[in-house]
């Protein structure tokens, strides 16, 4: 094999340590009950054909090399049928084994299938995911319907903990991913698909949309934030609470803007309750990234999104060019006290 | 007027090139010279060499647009392409080089070839074929015609609803691929019906059907395949088209429609699909892969059996393409058994082509190197769908580039490979010159090098979490060193390519004189001369082994076929007719001449769809008068094919 | 020598009966037909096992049409089959004459299955029962219209005398479509108006 690619390869195996840093997306480690029977049945298999190419491989080099024919082409050796008897024993022998091995798996892949299955104690905390072209709204179910509140492209959840997805699409198919956690399940309009995960592991797990829905499917991506379960707590009871009065004039007046030109898409609770088609702002502040994963949130980031989102993100359901230059400033000051 | 005579007894006898029987066959056969000849061909190899040349011709668009994707793809946040460009470039590179070059070109190989292996002078409905091959061709011109308007299909070659339905995708896009799929249905269609009866119909007396050539196995199997598969795409397509034209709601959720439904039919054709631009393509190997080994294939039984097995099965598998849709796990485990267990004939055929060349004395020639370089690729592809058919892991794997990996090394290792030794092969056949053997050898390393260094890294980046159909991805994910090591195989593998045509061109006029049988082997195709006469043999062979021109060194079986010597059928265009099973004699054929008819048939069937595409109801109308006046005139009993007495 | 089993045996010359190659042609073009409506009937069960509200939405259909134009064409098949067996035997006239009923009867359904579309209270855009019902009809009205107009052709042939007893495998071969058609509907006519009765 290529020498770059046996590089690229073994580059491969320290990746999962670089979660510690960059969120990764790559899989050959993983964090929870919902994926590690996968992984290592992904290995598993992996395993197996590898060592089938190397089989074949070198049954074939044998082959050509055992009786290579020395006569040049234009003198062709007569055909011969002297031999034919001892093939047959190829294709016996040959056959048999792979039917044994793929007995195996087929066995260990009903018993992964089997493990893997969601548990019963998932149904304690439910999150209804709905994903819209190209960003993920999320609302966190609760007995209590104070308690009940919506987020979009962040999901935090606690360590050792099952949590339940309940997935539904907003216009075309989907699929949630998050790698490290659990494997896809598509999201598509009609029903309802159901999905869990558990983090065994505090830290950040990069998910992205799977399923082509579009111009920006590259740009779906949503970040699982897994925390001891006193942050999450903590967490969520921020995310519960109301926006609170912005405490400068200048975010007030912003709020005034965004009541008249953001209010028809986003959600700002106790602000502005109606617009749904793009995400709940409520807490912006609180998320580390913007528009699905695509920028950092960082205040520049934030202004120039909101002045020109087709410059970031080409044909995103978010129009540019809806506030002037004083009004954007206005705005990025209000939603700067978003958290 | 005499009445035509009902019976006749064949004579049999000599007849070698130049003798008196094939000056008046060469006179009987001989198309009109000039355009005229050129757009009303009825013959077999005229259009197998069409088919062959117009496939090349997509696979190269095709290529091309592989080639601006991975210059998209090179490095991380690239803007060379819109997204909206990138989404039209991977769908049309994927109908093109699954639609318009996969299939096509084996029906070229096996158009070309089936007469001659059977001992045939034709296909069994040669204006039929000549009907298939132009409504591919305005097919392919149909579904590009919206490219160069930014317009062309942009939801993938599976064209998941609803992103495909009009709320969604309200251009032309989507009614292009629609209704050019189902005129390309349309061709696929008679194409198998032609190979399905030709088989059934007119083999040389004796070919028995333990004893044709594995390449006609695999493309009856396929071409069957296409029967029962071919429908429930076309049907799906219509059904979508119905949906964005008439305000049905097959599959519109908000009123009873179910999106899923579309994704059951495409794939319950869509997997079949794949055995069928592949098996033919293994017979290819199945056939030369021994020859150049010195000895038979071992286990053509097997192999044979392998082969309807493999598509047999092939139909009971389809929802390994849906594991993440949410079905009930046990029928995702059943399909994930189902999955597996077809990996059992690939199993049979890879061992017996190993034994083959184990038990053999090769010689290396360029076809040889295409044709074992096959079998490890296709062990390579069968792998990596064997780890997806196992449903927990390709809850991972699915919609990433492992499975663009695997789906590349299966169609190209297994298509494009033997393909290409196949026209090493048989190109002295054809052309009657040897392409340059020393050339080829270093257009095979080109290739084959090449292709690994694009699509093995696809498999890493696969299992580092990069979706498909992505136009580009941020750096810090680990993706950019290996999409370069792609576009850069990528770029190589095209050279090879560019390679091979190189030398196809430069041989076709200076390449080595050939003579009838280069590489001394079995089959009857290699008992005419190259290139072989319009009327394929002088007089109809008469076989009696698997191996007609090697019975004397194999020694086996006391019966000889007899290639020299045999039917003389020289009133008008005339084949022998033979039972099904036997191959015993039954009747004989009389055949068409050349006619205008299919290619004024097909031109009226594009219209119908043109017309339906611009909603002009009328022209639609027109046009299928047209076409069924067309039909008409076509079917008119003829005296001259003993349709009628009088 | 493997002329052995030539036998010096006197041929057929050209299509005859059964050994046409068209006969064979027509035989796949069926058996893809065929899988065509078995696709278009398992959509229909797909959307109807999934379906939430009652199925069909309006109660079953309405037999009254329905079984006479079965009738019809079953009555047409017959008569076919009658006329078909007579050019067997080189009797050109009961040919013209089966031919000619059957494109009565076959017109005749066409005309009951127009006269029940009319009647409908749903449209193929009102829900996907009436996107169901009307394309899979239709695709079967289609196949009507298309095995008239090989009736049709077929009696032009016959009435120039183009058919004998040996050579008349063009009607042979259109008539096994005609057959064709009258099955499918049976399958048609299950799906729609006898399944829905049955639970
Ligand atoms: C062109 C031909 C072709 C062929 C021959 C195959 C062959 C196989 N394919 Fe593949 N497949 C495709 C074309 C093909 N495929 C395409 C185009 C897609 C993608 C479509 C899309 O999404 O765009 C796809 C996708 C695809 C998927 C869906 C992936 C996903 O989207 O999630 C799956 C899942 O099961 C699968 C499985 C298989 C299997 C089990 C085989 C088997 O037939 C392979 C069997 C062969 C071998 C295994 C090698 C030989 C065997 C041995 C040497 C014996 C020893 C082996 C073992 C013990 C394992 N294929
Ligand atoms: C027969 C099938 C076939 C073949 C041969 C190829 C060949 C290639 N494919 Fe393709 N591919 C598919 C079938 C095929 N592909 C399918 C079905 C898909 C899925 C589509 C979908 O998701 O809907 C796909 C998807 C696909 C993707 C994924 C896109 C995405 O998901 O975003 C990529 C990305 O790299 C890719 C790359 C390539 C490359 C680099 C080649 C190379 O082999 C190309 C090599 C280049 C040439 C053959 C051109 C040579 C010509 C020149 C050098 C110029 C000379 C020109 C003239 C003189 C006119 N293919
Ligand atoms: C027509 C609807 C629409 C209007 C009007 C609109 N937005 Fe948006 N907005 C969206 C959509 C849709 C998204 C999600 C885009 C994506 O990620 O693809 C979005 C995303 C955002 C985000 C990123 C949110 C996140 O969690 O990543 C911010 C911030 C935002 N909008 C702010 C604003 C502001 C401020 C205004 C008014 C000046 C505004 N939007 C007006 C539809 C709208
Ligand atoms: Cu959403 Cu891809
Ligand atoms: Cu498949």
């Amino acid at each position: 094999m290529n020498p770059r690619v046996v590089l690229a390869s073994s580059g491969l195996m320290m990746l999962p340590s670089a979660l510690q840093g960059e969120p990764s997306m790559a899989y050959q480690r993983t964090f929870g009950p919902a994926v590690d029977p996968i992984t290592r049945l992904g290995w598993g298999l992996g395993i197996i054909s590898l060592s089938v190419i190397v089989i074949i491989g070198a049954l074939l080099l044998g082959g050509i090399f055992r009786k290579r024919s020395t006569i040049p082409a234009a003198e062709l050796p007569q055909p011969t049928a002297r031999d034919d008897a001892g093939g047959m024993a190829w294709i016996y022998i040959g056959t048999g084994t792979t039917v044994l091995i793929l007995i195996g798996c087929v066995v260990w892949t009903l018993l992964v299938t089997a493990a893997v299955a969601e548990p019963a104690g998932a149904r304690e905390m439910t999150v209804e995911v709905t994903a819209s072209q190209w960003w993920w709204s999320l609302r966190y179910d609760n007995q209590n319907p104070g308690q009940i509140f919506n987020t979009a492209n962040e999901i935090h959840i606690p360590v050792g903990r099952p949590v339940r997805f309940e997935l539904s699409s907003a216009d075309v198919i989907h699929s949630f991913w998050v790698p490290q956690l659990a494997g896809k399940m598509d999201v598509i309009p009609g029903q309802t698909n159901v999905a869990w995960m558990q983090a065994d592991k505090a830290g950040v797990y990069r998910g992205q949309c799977a399923a082509f829905c579009g111009p920006q499917h590259a740009h779906m991506a949503l970040l699982v934030v897994a925390e001891t379960p006193e942050a999450f707590a903590a967490w969520r009871e921020g995310q519960v609470t109301e926006s609170v009065m912005p405490a400068t004039d200048e975010a007030h007046h912003g709020q005034l803007i965004f009541e008249t030109h953001c209010a028809p898409c986003h959600t700002i609770r106790g602000v502005t309750p109606a617009g749904i088609r793009g995400p709940d702002l409520t807490h912006l502040m609180t998320r580390r990234t913007l528009a699905a994963g695509l920028l950092p949130n960082t205040p520049e980031n934030l202004t120039g999104w909101i002045a020109s989102p087709q410059f970031f993100k080409p044909g995103a359901h978010m129009p540019d060019h809806i506030l002037s230059g004083p009004e954007l400033i206005a705005v990025a000051a209000y939603l700067h006290t978003l958290n | 007027m005499a009445t035509i005579e009902t019976h006749r007894t064949p004579v049999i006898a000599r007849a070698a090139d130049g003798s008196a029987t094939s000056q008046k066959l060469q006179r009987t056969w001989d198309g009109k010279p000039g355009l005229g000849g050129w757009l009303s061909t009825v013959d077999h190899k005229e259009i197998g060499k069409r088919y062959i040349v117009t496939a090349f011709i997509f696979l190269l668009i095709g290529g091309l647009e592989a080639l601006a994707m991975r210059v998209q793809l090179a490095r991380p946040n690239q803007t060379l392409l819109t997204p909206e460009q990138y989404n039209q470039l991977f769908t049309m590179h994927g109908v093109t080089m699954i639609f318009l070059y996969a299939l096509p070109v084996l029906s070229g190989f096996s158009n070309y070839l089936w007469p001659l292996l059977l001992g045939s002078r034709d296909m069994a409905f040669p204006r039929l074929n000549a009907l298939s091959y132009w409504v591919f061709l305005f097919a392919g011109i149909f579904l590009y015609c919206s490219f160069p308007l930014g317009k062309a299909p942009n939801d993938g070659w599976f064209n998941y609803v609803p992103y495909a339905s009009l709320a969604y995708n309200p251009g032309p896009n989507i009614d292009v691929y629609a209704l050019g799929m189902v005129l390309l249905g349309i061709s696929t269609t008679v194409g198998s019906i032609n190979f399905v009866v030709t088989l059934a119909r007119t083999r040389a007396p004796g070919m028995s059907l333990n004893r044709v050539p594995i390449l006609v196995w695999g493309t009856v199997t396929a071409s069957v395949g296409n029967l029962f598969a071919v429908p429930a795409v076309s049907l799906a397509f219509f059904l979508l088209w119905m949906d964005r034209q008439a305000g049905a709601h097959f599959f519109d959720s908000t009123a009873g429609g179910q999106p899923l439904l579309w994704q059951h039919l495409f794939w319950m054709f869509g997997h079949p699909w794949v055995y069928a631009i592949v098996l033919p393509a293994m017979g290819i190997v199945s056939d030369g892969l021994p020859v150049l080994c010195r000895r038979p294939l071992v286990g053509y039984t097997a192999v044979a059996l392998s082969t309807v097995t493999t598509m047999v099965l092939g139909f009971g598998v389809w929802v390994h393409h849906m594991f993440a849709t949410g079905l009930p796990i046990l029928s995702l485990s059943y399909f994930s058994a189902a999955s597996m267990t077809i990996v059992i004939p690939s199993a049979v055929a890879v061992f017996a082509w190993i034994a083959t060349i184990w038990t053999g004395r090769p010689v290396f020639t360029t076809a040889f190197l295409f044709f074992t370089g096959f079998v490890l690729l296709f062990v390579i592809g069968g792998v990596s769908g064997f780890m997806t058919a196992a449903v927990p892991v390709d809850w991972q794997l699915t919609r990433t580039y492992f499975v663009v990996a695997h789906l590349h090394y299966v169609i190209i290792g297994i298509n494009v490979f033997p393909v290409v030794g196949g026209i090493y092969f048989w190109f002295p056949k054809a052309t009657g010159r040897l392409m340059n053997e020393a050339f080829g050898k270093w257009t095979f390393w080109v290739m084959f090098i090449g292709f690994n260094v694009a699509f093995f890294p696809m498999h890493i980046l696969g299992l580092l979490g990069m979706p498909r159909r992505t136009y580009t991805y941020a750096d810090n994910l680990g993706w950019g060193t290996p999409n370069l090591i792609v576009t850069i195989g990528a770029f190589v593998f095209g050279l090879g390519i560019m390679l091979f045509l190189v030398n196809a061109f430069v041989s076709l006029r200076h390449g080595r004189p050939a003579g009838p049988n280069p590489w001394d082997a079995s089959s009857l195709e290699w008992s005419t001369s190259s290139p072989p006469p319009v009327y394929n043999f002088a007089v109809i062979p008469m076989v009696a082994s698997r191996y007609p021109l090697w019975e004397n060194r194999l020694d086996d079986g006391p019966d000889r076929s007899s290639v020299g010597t045999g039917l003389v059928l020289d009133k008008e265009r005339e084949t022998i007719g033979t039972s099904v099973l036997d191959a015993e004699p039954d009747v004989i054929l009389k055949m068409p001449g050349d006619s205008y008819l299919p290619l004024l048939v097909a031109v009226a069937m594009t219209a119908v769809f043109t017309c339906m595409l611009l909603h002009s109801w009328w022209g639609a109308g027109i046009a299928a008068v047209a076409t069924f006046l067309g039909s008409v005139g076509w079917l008119w009993p003829r005296r001259a094919l003993a349709q009628i007495e009088t | 020598m493997a002329e052995t089993f030539i036998h010096n045996r006197q041929l057929p010359v050209g299509s005859q009966g059964h050994l046409a190659s068209g006969w064979w042609g027509m035989l796949m073009l069926i058996a893809t037909e065929a899988m065509l409506f078995a696709y278009l009937l398992f959509s229909y069960f797909y959307l109807a096992s999934h379906a939430l509200s009652p199925w069909p939405p309006n109660g079953p259909p309405s037999l009254r049409i329905a079984v006479p134009g079965t009738l019809i064409l079953i009555a047409g098949s017959v008569v076919m089959w009658w006329g078909e067996r007579g050019i067997e035997r080189g009797k050109t006239r009961r040919l013209i004459v089966g031919l000619s009923l059957a494109l009565v009867l076959g017109v005749l359904f066409l005309v009951l299955q127009g006269s029940e579309w009319k009647g409908e209270p749903f449209t193929l855009r009102t829900n996907v029962y009436g996107s169901l019902y009307f394309t899979i009809t239709g695709f079967h009205m289609f196949h009507v219209i298309v095995g008239l107009l090989v009736l049709a052709v077929l009696l032009v042939w016959a009435a120039r005398g183009d058919f004998d007893a040996n050579r008349h495998s063009a009607a042979s071969i259109g008539v096994i479509y005609w057959h064709f058609v009258t099955i499918v509907w049976l399958a048609v006519f299950f799906t729609f108006y006898i399944a829905p009765r049955l639970g």
